[in-house]
Formats: structure tokens, C-alpha cells, sequence
């Protein structure tokens, strides 16, 4: 168990439990800032602190698997059926068609062992046409799976933003459209699971741009207004670093118009500046979610090199995730 | 309206010599919608067409970045007075489009349709909004439909579409094929075949059984009305597929795979370039958005510049005067520094530059555009993009600070 996870416990109302001590985390964000890498990077860190976890992939990519993979190893086949990626870390990419095997096995106790082919091909249109049917069976199987206890902790590498919302109000929706039967009254337990903040982290990527920002916001906004959960928390990711301290870029501004205006020394503070600036927009749009989503606790992950494989980013990411959420491993 | 033409067309002219459809592509994040419009407006700087960029980006981006808002389906005329006002000059016309896929679908009931009647129950139908949302997907299906209705409509000379945010880059291939497959589907043979006959079909007692335990009777009978209804335009819809299908296929219709010079999104862009070419389609250029420029600052460089010891001192002497005057020890440090970042950030660049030669290697033309110092956000911005991608020049001079009288902007 993370020991700040342990200290925390009981000071709910100041600013909520770890995040580690939820048992069910979503990473949601809008495509391309980064979700997968701070998924794993945090079910990597659950499993160091000692809690048994679960990382599932929703959108069956397969960015978790090269992910987690171990250095030097081959990258993990992953199926619906999780397997143990290292000591203490499971991971799983979720699939509808089995997902809806498994409910009505383990629900309905309809056993459609080889029949679900032909089934599964039409199922697909009705899934998709009935509001929350797909969602419900991947939600419920997340939902399952922390109601069993199978594990201590399940991240979820969700989809972008909007299914998130989908997703988690998906057992209301069912509720709503399905007037009788097994499936309706399935989703008490989980809209119990998926709305107990205690219980349930929802935690947005973003990265230091408008579109992202804005993305963030409008989906804490949703996710209040159609399910009335509250974002847990702002993962900034690819921050980046302040490229000179204070003083010294103080006097950059002091002495830049005096450089000579061509040659090398123009070029070095060309490229220098035209950085730091665009650093410094990217911390404006920062301070702009921090203002816009006060009650939401935000942490930076600063900018990786992606020159390597996913799984030394996912490694640079867990630790600058350890710093932030104050984990010792 | 003709073609520009030059003598020996290269780089991005090449493109619009060719090309009367530019399908914008990549991975999710790389600036998609920032390069459609930037091509758009290059191509109308350029050449004397008349270009439309449409896009699907649901945060209306490239509305606010043109500085229009556009109601629903309507395109707007961006006009040559309006873009002059912001320092650029079209030779041609630039036109540019939102797709609304609520609209959209409703435009598609409405022309499907046997009758006005099944229209109206189709449209009043409760299952209707969620399949207009989220069925065989629906913002691909219906962003083609829209590609293909503006192309024939024989108003302009290019049209540039942003694809939409897909989980897989490829949908928007698939969307018309996925159609056809919908309505030759057994499912929905079986939900709209008589009852009798209904009765009789080997798939339907499983699914039957599952259907009614999972959601009841009474849901089956409405998806089994709305299919009913939504069965009597499979003649349009898929006649209308086959078209698309075969336009997208077409020589004048080019692929721009966009990406930025991260592993991630490089390898996402070279499996679209991978499909692209596997499905007989065309690859008109890639494009490397966002791309770091190196100073001539070498990564091997192992000493600052010569210079600095004498450059300090005249810094020195030209602060002298001012309160708390920095001394040249300091300056040298500041200096220092300020090349050991420019090293780095060369460093950076060459290590792009060897991605961007996997992204780039064997496309038929390559582009690439600087990262700017700033967020695109308004019509001057577009034309620097668009600027690069034309003149493919990106060294450091040419760039423009944004905040030009100081070097390194506000804090």
C-alpha cells in the first residue's frame, strides 16, 4: 500500500482520499495527449505500492500492451482474459463480445459457449443502437470486477472524452430505457460503484494547449451536469520545463535586443526564445484550467523525449506520477 | 475556373495540379484541422481555384481560426477583403464548412426516403437521435456523404476535408463499405422479414432468448419498427455508397497524412500511409506539423561560440548605465546558457529529423511546417503555416517572433 495512501486515510473532506485508495480509476482525455502513457504509468505505480492491479485498455489499440511491456521482452498479447504483465500488475483489453459472454453467464446463467458467433455479428447493431447496452457491458465488467475484489485497484485506459460520460451515466440511461428485467436491475450495484467518489476516481489528461484545456473543462462540465460525478482529478501532461530560472531570464530580456542581430549568437536566442515562449503560452493555458476547474487537484508530468520505446516514457512518466502524488515505492 | 498551372510543378503545387479532393488524415492531436485550413489557404493564395475546407472538428476551430461563425450546413465565403484586412492576398477563393451530423442525417432521411411520411416517423422515431449519434459511425459515414455531395455540386475546384476524430484514422475509409454491409446485414434481413418467416430463421431464437432477457420485449419491437423504416432507403444509401466508394478511390482524390515528429504519432501516420497505398488509394504528400528547427548551434558543438568572452563585454558596457548593472560574469553565464539550450533544442531536431525521414520515406511529396511560438488561433496565423508549407523554408530567420520587440515575449 502507498504510504501517503495510508496517511490520508480519514481526511476526506480537506481534499479527498489518495487516489490510490479509490478501486476504480478511469484516464480519460482528448486523443493524442497522452492517456495511455499516465494509464500505465499509473497502474505501473499501484502495483510497486504493493496493491494488486488491473489495467484495462478500452479501445483495443493496443498502445497498453507496448505500454507495459518489460524492456528487452516482447510486447504482451493482450485479451479479455487479464495476464500478469509483472509482479503485481494485470492487464486486459476489453472486448464487448466477451464482455457479453461473461454477463450472461455469470448473470443470466445463459450458457452460449460457441453459439455467440453468429449472435455476436448482430448483437453488434442492436448494442449499438440501444443507448448504454455497449457501454453497460463494459462499464459492468470494470464494475464486476471491483465488486469481486479480485483486485485492489483497476485503471482504466478509457476512451476520449466524451464516451467517458456515456460510460459512467450509461446504468441511469439503461434504467431509464429498459422498463423490466435482469439487466435493469444490474444497474443499482454499478451506479453505486461508479458515482461513490470514495470509490471511483475519474482523472482527465490534458496537455498545455486550448483545445486540450478546453476539452477538459467541457468534460468536467458533462460529466457534473448528465452523471453527477465530479473529475477527480487533471493529469497535465508534456509540460514543459522552464528552459532558465527567474533571474536569469530576466536578464535575457534585459540583454536579448542588444545581441548582435545576425549571425550565430541571433540564432542561438532565436531558437531559445521562440521555446521559451511557446512554453510560456502553454503555462497560460495552465493557469487558465487551474482557474476554470479550482476545486480539481492538477498535476504536471513534464515533457518526455519519445525517441525511445513507449515503455522508457511510461517509466519517465511513473516517476514524475510518484513525485506528484507523494507514492514511495 | 482552370487550374494554376506551372511549368514543372513541385512540392505543394504538385499537390493542387493533381488533386481536385485532399482528404486531410492522421493521428488525433497533430494539428489536422489547423493544416486543412492552412492548405486551403495556400491553395487559395496560389493558384486562382476556388477551395473549400471542410472540417468536422466539433470545437469549431477552424470557424473561429477564419474569424466566421457558420450556421449548420451553410459554407461561408471567407472574402479576399476580409483575409486582406489580415495581410493576405488570394488569388483564388477560399470557402470554408462545418459538418453538423445532426443536420446532416436529417438531410440524408429527408433525400432517402421513399415518402415525406416515413421521413417524418423515421426523424420522430425515439431511437433515431442515438443512432444519428453514434451508428456505424456516423460522423465518417456522414462526413464522406458530405465530401461527395459538395465535389458534385461542381462549385469548387478543391475541396479539403478534415477528417474526424476517429479512434482508428481508417473509419472514415471503411464508413461507405460499412453501410453496405449494415443493410445486407442478417440482422436487420431478420428484423424486417415478416414474422412468420421470422419465426423460422435459425439466428433468431438465441437471439430472440438474449434480447428479450437483456431488455425486454418491448425494446426489440421498437428496433424492429425502426429498421422497418430505416430498411426502405437502403436503395439510396447504398447506391449512393457504391459512388462514394468509387470516388474515393479515384486519382484526384489524395491522401495528406498529417503527424507530428513524435515516435507515437509517426507510427500511428505511417500505418495510415500503409493502408492508404493497400487499398489502392492515393498518397498525395505527407506533412510533418509542429517540427523543431535547429540553430546552428551542433549538438557536437563542445565550446560556445569564440565570440562570447567579446560579446559579454560589449553587453557589459552597453548596461553599464543602469541601476544594479549585471556584471560580465553573470552575462557570460546568462550567454552560456542560452547556448547550451539552443544546443539542446538542436539536439531535439535532430532527433525529429531522423523520425521524420521513417514518416517521410517513399512519399511522393513531403512537407513539413515549424512549431510556432504561439497557438494557431487567428487568419495571420494560417498564412505563416501556410507560408512553410509553400516555400518549404523553415530556418530561423524566416521566422517571425510573435512578440517582435521582445525576444522573449511577456512573462
Amino acid at each position: 500500500m502507498a504510504s501517503a495512501a495510508s496517511a490520508s486515510e480519514g481526511d476526506l473532506s480537506a481534499s479527498g482520499p489518495h487516489l490510490f485508495d479509490r478501486e476504480l480509476i478511469f484516464v480519460t482525455g482528448k486523443g493524442g495527449v497522452g492517456k495511455t502513457s499516465i494509464a500505465a504509468g499509473l497502474a505501473q505505480l499501484g502495483a510497486q505500492s504493493g496493491q494488486r492491479t488491473l489495467l484495462c485498455e478500452m479501445d483495443a489499440k493496443g498502445d497498453v500492451a507496448a505500454a507495459v511491456r518489460v524492456p528487452g521482452e516482447a510486447v504482451p498479447t493482450l485479451g479479455f482474459e487479464p495476464i500478469e504483465v509483472c509482479p503485481n500488475l494485470w492487464a486486459m483489453a476489453m472486448n464487448t463480445e466477451d464482455s457479453l459472454r461473461e454477463y450472461l453467464r455469470v448473470f443470466l446463467r445463459i450458457p452460449l459457449i460457441g453459439r455467440l458467433g453468429v449472435l455476436a455479428s448482430t448483437f453488434d447493431f442492436v448494442a449499438s443502437a440501444a443507448p448504454g447496452v455497449k457501454e453497460i457491458l463494459a462499464v459492468g465488467k470494470l464494475c464486476h470486477e471491483v465488486r469481486q475484489g479480485h483486485y485492489d485497484l483497476v485503471v482504466v485506459d478509457a476512451e476520449a472524452s466524451g464516451h467517458i460520460v456515456a460510460q459512467i451515466g450509461a446504468p441511469v440511461v439503461i434504467r431509464e430505457l429498459v422498463a423490466l428485467g435482469p439487466i435493469r436491475e444490474q444497474t443499482a450495484w454499478m451506479s453505486a460503484i461508479l458515482t461513490d467518489p470514495a470509490r471511483t476516481a475519474v482523472v482527465a489528461v490534458t496537455t498545455p494547449e486550448e483545445m486540450a484545456v478546453n476539452e477538459t473543462v467541457e468534460l468536467a462540465t458533462r460529466l457534473k451536469t448528465e452523471t453527477g460525478v465530479d473529475l477527480t482529478m487533471v493529469v497535465a501532461n508534456r509540460v514543459l520545463p522552464a528552459l532558465f530560472d527567474r533571474r536569469r531570464r530576466d536578464l535575457l530580456d534585459l540583454i536579448g535586443p542588444l545581441l548582435p542581430s545576425n549571425g550565430e549568437w541571433s540564432q542561438i536566442l532565436h531558437s531559445a526564445a521562440a521555446t521559451d515562449r511557446r512554453r510560456r503560452v502553454g503555462a497560460r493555458h495552465l493557469d487558465d484550467l487551474r482557474e476554470r476547474l479550482v476545486d480539481v487537484e492538477m498535476l504536471n508530468i513534464p515533457e518526455v523525449s519519445s525517441d525511445q520505446g513507449g515503455e522508457f516514457v511510461v517509466a519517465a512518466v511513473r516517476e514524475a506520477l510518484a513525485g506528484e502524488l507523494d507514492v514511495e515505492v | 475556373m482552370s487550374k494554376f498551372e506551372t511549368e514543372k510543378p513541385t512540392g505543394i503545387a504538385a499537390l493542387w495540379n493533381s488533386a481536385e479532393v485532399i482528404l486531410v488524415a492522421g493521428p488525433g492531436g497533430v494539428g489536422k484541422t489547423s493544416m486543412a485550413a492552412a492548405l486551403g489557404l495556400a491553395a487559395a493564395m496560389a493558384t486562382e481555384n476556388k477551395v473549400l475546407v471542410l472540417t468536422v472538428d466539433p470545437a469549431r476551430r477552424l470557424a473561429d481560426a477564419l474569424g466566421v461563425d457558420l450556421p449548420g450546413h451553410q459554407l461561408a465565403h471567407i472574402t479576399s477583403e476580409s483575409l486582406r484586412d489580415n495581410g493576405v492576398v488570394v488569388r483564388g477563393e477560399l470557402w470554408a464548412g462545418m459538418l453538423d451530423v445532426r443536420a446532416g442525417w436529417d438531410e440524408l432521411i429527408a433525400r432517402h426516403a421513399p415518402t415525406p411520411e416515413i421521413a417524418a416517423r423515421i426523424l420522430a422515431h425515439p431511437l433515431y437521435d442515438n443512432l444519428t449519434r453514434r451508428f456505424v459511425h456516423s460522423h465518417d459515414y456522414l462526413a464522406i456523404e458530405r465530401l461527395f455531395e459538395v465535389t458534385h455540386s461542381g462549385d469548387f475546384d478543391l475541396v479539403i476535408l478534415d477528417t474526424p476524430p476517429s479512434r482508428n484514422a481508417l473509419d472514415l475509409l471503411d464508413a461507405p463499405q460499412r453501410m453496405q454491409e449494415f443493410f445486407g446485414s442478417r440482422l436487420i434481413r431478420w428484423l424486417t422479414a415478416p414474422s412468420r418467416s421470422r419465426m423460422a430463421n435459425i439466428v433468431s431464437q438465441p437471439f430472440q432468448q438474449v434480447a428479450d432477457r437483456l431488455l425486454g420485449a418491448g425494446f426489440l419491437s421498437d428496433i424492429t419498427e425502426f429498421f422497418g423504416l430505416f430498411q426502405t432507403m437502403e436503395e439510396g444509401f447504398v447506391g449512393h455508397a457504391v459512388k462514394v466508394q468509387a470516388q474515393l478511390a479515384a486519382p484526384q482524390t489524395q491522401f495528406v497524412v498529417v503527424s507530428t515528429p513524435e515516435a507515437a504519432p509517426v507510427h500511428e501516420a505511417r500505418f495510415v500511409i500503409g493502408e492508404v497505398s493497400r487499398r489502392g488509394l492515393h498518397l498525395g504528400a505527407v506533412l510533418a506539423n509542429r517540427v523543431t528547427v535547429a540553430s546552428t548551434v551542433q549538438v557536437a558543438d563542445a565550446q560556445p561560440p569564440s565570440d562570447l568572452d567579446a560579446v559579454a563585454v560589449d553587453l557589459e558596457s552597453q548596461l553599464a548605465g543602469m541601476a544594479e548593472a549585471p556584471s560580465n560574469e553573470v552575462i557570460g553565464s546568462v550567454l552560456t546558457s542560452l547556448w547550451e539550450r539552443a544546443g539542446e533544442i538542436s539536439a531535439l531536431a535532430a532527433r525529429q529529423d531522423q523520425l521524420l525521414a521513417e514518416l517521410e520515406d517513399g512519399a511522393p511529396i513531403s512537407l513539413r511546417c515549424p512549431i510556432l511560438d504561439r497557438d494557431v488561433q487567428d487568419v495571420s496565423d494560417l498564412a505563416e503555416l501556410a507560408g512553410y508549407l509553400v516555400a518549404q523554408d523553415l530556418s530561423l530567420d524566416r521566422q517571425k517572433p510573435h512578440l517582435a520587440h521582445h525576444p522573449l515575449g511577456e512573462s
